[in-house]
């Protein structure tokens, strides 16, 4: 079953707590009868031991808050990076947003993202396997196509832009998500096919175009 | 009469077909955006008499640059009994979701399947029965350049029923919603489908908002509600959204309909990478240069003006027409007018004739191949990034080495840049740092046999093309141009279009210059005659000796104001004459080359920038081009340089 919407947030605490600031257990007396703190211990993600009620997380509470937290941490880089959200909603957005990005879908996000290591303040996200995997095969998935090598058959994966008019011209040369491309050459300029033609753009709008090699 | 609009993407071959459908010529290149003037013509199509209006090139119905908005214009106000959508036929993928479009638009439509011959060559074959399936429309395969297809597009033109499928749910739009409510708000006629209103105001689209303002003022805060709403839900542009759900569609049909086989890199993409890699593409580039050196200054400039000039007009014509003249009319005074130093035929046919046609014709020549084999667009790609640094953007190539044939020319295709920014300065560059073939030919046999003047001149007129670039790029406001074009194959250019093509451009330029250099003659000896040139020869006199040249070539400048080839000719008789050489020929030349542009050239400068843009310009150019003019005389004087 899947946690409330509260209970990934108490858990996401805890991990702060517990496991980043390393103080093995914390105290929280005030929230001892809170339905939230009461489920998450019937469901054994975490165990609340007398005297003095400190919470600590089981095994399974653990891998849970960790992936709370990346999810949580995740959802800002989305935010902030592709979205293009205001830094002052960051935070109050991705709350919301995390509690989305279930079933794998965090993995996709992250892959996305080409498996950042920090949020936008700074902490660290918890790798997924997606990370390891990627680790093995040292390329980034996703990367602008300023930076794919010559030659190499590649998706567009999304436009990273909020112009309406540089997304007009891509639109026009039909360069959209799920399109094959090939870089053909990046200097003078850029030069890429895109099914059966060719476009020279400069540096601004290759940028815009975001590619995963296939 | 049935009114058919050819519409579809740059480089389809849209003015071919109107050429094969009207058997009137329309200029064709192989450059996007050619046609910034709509051709019309007629034809009979059958028992039908057609009316037959070709398009700018237009990508989609939400147009981004002026060429699609008069594409589209045309589109709303011509009412079109028929659309032809012309498309690459290798790029399907690509250019369908106009048809979509058009078919959502409810346009009566046929879709014509161009350039087929090198899907072909790609390895792209194409199922066509069912592509007319899907789409429910006549699909007729060419390649209008040969005539192919052409009968069988008459014939489905004359077939075309009128009933056409409805279009509304062809594709499912996640804004079905606001389309529907939009839709059921719309009250009044409009000359696109209401969901087609609906889906271009949902996009923003400026033009169409005025439209339904104007015509819905009932509903229009109705409207305008829905819109906000829309426009609340989604992170991107709604236009984004809308043309992913048409690609969408678009690739179901084409994965259905093409099969792709294993195409050969053929000789054509060997030498298309060579011209565009910066290794072999600027050599390849420095090759075309001398080849049109060659060609238009050498040849054009050298060897058939001095034929014509000396052998043509000085042994035959001038002697003959003057015998004639002088034996016929008995008044000198009138005897100027025809002949002598001044006269109609003597200076002004002359010049035309004798030294301006042969250089402007051998330019056309090359610069018409050079045009059909898709070499542009890899000049603009390999020169993009120093464009970048006036202000322009590659694109910008276009009008200015079309500037090099003829600067009026040029000034009308600006209109293809997409800012009012990169327009202002390339019109004012064209005015003031690009010779016209015409200029530059002379130009060039005024300076032939001296590598050091003409070194200096060309470094003297770039530095300044570069500098005043920079510095009103620095100085105008607005955001720096970006840059797009797409890449067309090579192909070898057609002897025949290239020959029209010339044909045509020549023909526009000589009925331009012709009654110029006329009227010029004309203008000149009633000054003489009434003492008013000598007037204005003492006038121009003083800025002339102020930059260290001889007072004869006052002259010349005043010619100059008539055209800047009038002039540089002006000058081209004062060093035959021996009046001008080295240093005050050099000074001359430069000064002659900014001078203010010539009388056509400044008009069409008012008709697309604004009259004060253009006298801002040309007052700014005229005391420019005689301050350069002079420091390079002061310069050149002090270091004792004698060439």
């Amino acid at each position: 079953m899947t946690l409330s919407d509260r209970a990934e947030e108490i858990l996401e605490a805890l991990w702060i707590e517990v496991v980043e600031e390393k103080k093995g257990t914390c105290k929280v007396s005030i929230l001892k009868d809170d339905e939230a703190i009461k489920n998450l211990a019937r469901l054994g993600y975490i165990e609340i031991k007398p005297p003095q009620n400190q919470i600590q997380l089981t095994e399974k509470g653990e891998a849970e808050a960790r992936s709370c937290v990346r999810r949580h941490r995740l959802a800002e880089r989305l935010l902030v990076d592709i979205l293009d959200c205001k830094k002052k909603l960051v935070h109050e957005t991705s709350c919301k947003f995390e509690h989305f990005l279930h079933k794998g879908l965090d993995d996709n996000i992250c892959t996305l993202l080409g498996h950042p290591r920090t949020c936008p303040h700074g902490k660290p996200i918890p790798e997924g396997p997606c990370c390891k995997d990627a680790r093995r095969k040292p390329e980034k998935l996703i990367m602008p196509l300023t930076e794919l090598e010559i030659n190499r058959k590649a998706r567009i994966s999304y436009l990273q832009t909020q112009d309406r008019n540089i997304l007009q011209k891509l639109i026009a040369m039909g360069a959209l998500p799920m399109t094959e491309i090939v870089l053909l050459q990046r200097f003078p300029s850029y030069v890429f096919q895109v099914g059966k033609s060719k476009f020279a753009v400069d540096k601004e709008l290759a940028s815009c175009i975001y590619v995963r090699v296939i | 009469m049935k009114k058919i609009v050819l519409v579809g993407s740059p480089n389809v071959g849209k003015s071919v077909l109107f050429n094969a459908l009207t058997k009137k010529y329309v200029t064709v290149s192989n450059y996007p955006g050619t046609t910034v003037e709509v051709s019309r013509g007629k034809a009979q199509i059958g028992e039908i008499a057609c009316q037959i209006i070709d398009t700018p090139g237009m990508y989609s119905l939400l147009p981004i640059t002026e060429e699609e908005r008069v594409a589209r214009r045309i589109l709303l106000e011509e009412k079109p009994d028929l659309v032809i959508h012309v498309i690459d036929a290798k790029n399907l993928e690509r250019m369908l979701p106009l048809t979509i479009q058009l078919l959502e638009s409810g346009f009566p439509t046929i879709l014509v399947l161009n350039i087929m011959d090198e899907a072909e060559q790609e390895g792209i074959i194409i199922n066509r029965n069912l592509l007319e399936k899907e789409l429910g429309i006549p699909v007729v395969g060419a390649v209008s350049i040969t005539g192919e297809g052409i009968e069988e597009l008459k014939k489905r033109i004359l077939s075309f029923s009128q009933a056409m499928r409805s279009y509304e749910n062809f594709i499912s739009y996640s804004l079905k919603d606001e389309i529907e409510k939009i839709e059921s708000l719309l009250t009044s006629s409009y000359p696109l489908s209401k969901r087609m209103v609906a889906l271009l105001l949902l996009q923003e689209d400026e033009e169409i908002r005025e439209m339904v303002k104007e015509r819905e003022k009932n509903n229009f805060f109705s409207i305008n509600q829905v819109l906000e709403k829309a426009r609340d839900r989604y992170v991107n542009p709604i236009s984004y959204e809308v043309a992913l759900e048409r690609q969408h569609k678009v690739r179901e049909i084409v994965d259905g309909v093409v099969k792709l086989k294993e195409a050969k890199v053929t000789f054509q993409e060997i030498l298309s990478r060579l011209t565009m890699n910066p290794f072999t593409g600027f050599p390849i580039f420095l090759l075309i240069i001398y080849l049109l050196y060659e060609f238009v200054g050498v040849f054009g400039a050298q060897i058939s003006v001095d034929f014509l000039e000396k052998t043509i007009f000085g042994q035959y014509i001038n002697p003959f027409v003057t015998k004639i003249v002088t034996s016929f009319i008995p008044w000198k005074v009138v005897q100027d007018l025809f002949v002598n130093e001044y006269g109609i035929i003597t200076l002004g046919i002359r010049y035309a004739v004798a030294i301006i046609l042969p250089i402007v014709a051998t330019f056309f020549i090359a610069f018409s191949i050079i045009e059909d084999t898709g070499y542009l667009p890899r000049l603009a790609m390999l020169i993009d990034r120093m464009f970048k640094k006036i202000g322009l953007n590659g694109r910008a190539v276009i009008p200015i080495v079309l500037g090099f044939g003829c600067d009026t020319m040029a000034v009308m295709v600006t209109r293809t840049l997409e800012t009012k920014r990169e327009r202002i300065i390339a019109s004012f560059l064209l005015a003031l740092a690009i010779p016209c073939s015409a200029q530059l030919g002379v130009i060039l046999a005024l300076l032939s046999g001296n590598a050091t003047l003409f070194a200096i001149w060309v470094g003297v007129t770039a530095s300044i093309f570069v500098l005043i670039g920079y510095l009103t790029s620095r100085l105008m406001p607005g955001e720096n141009p970006i840059f797009y074009m797409e890449v067309p194959p090579l192909r070898l250019p057609k002897l025949s279009n290239v020959l029209t093509k010339t044909y045509t451009r020549v023909e526009w330029y000589l009925k331009e210059v012709f009654p110029l250099f006329i009227m010029a003659s004309v203008f000149i000896w009633i000054g003489k005659v009434t003492k008013l040139f000598d007037l204005l020869l003492r006038l121009m006199a003083y800025p002339v000796q102020w930059i260290g040249l001889p007072k004869e070539s006052a002259v010349a400048f005043l010619f100059g104001f008539f055209r800047r080839d009038f002039g540089a000719a002006g000058l081209f008789d004062l060093k035959s004459s021996g009046v001008l050489s080295g240093v005050p020929l050099l000074v001359a030349v430069i000064t002659m080359t900014l001078f203010i542009p010539c009388i056509a050239q400044f008009s069409m400068t008012v008709k697309e920038r604004g009259l004060k843009t253009a006298l801002l310009m040309a007052g700014f150019i005229f005391p420019f081009a005689f301050l350069v003019g002079g420091i390079v005389n002061l310069i050149l004087t002090t270091l004792g340089v004698s060439l």
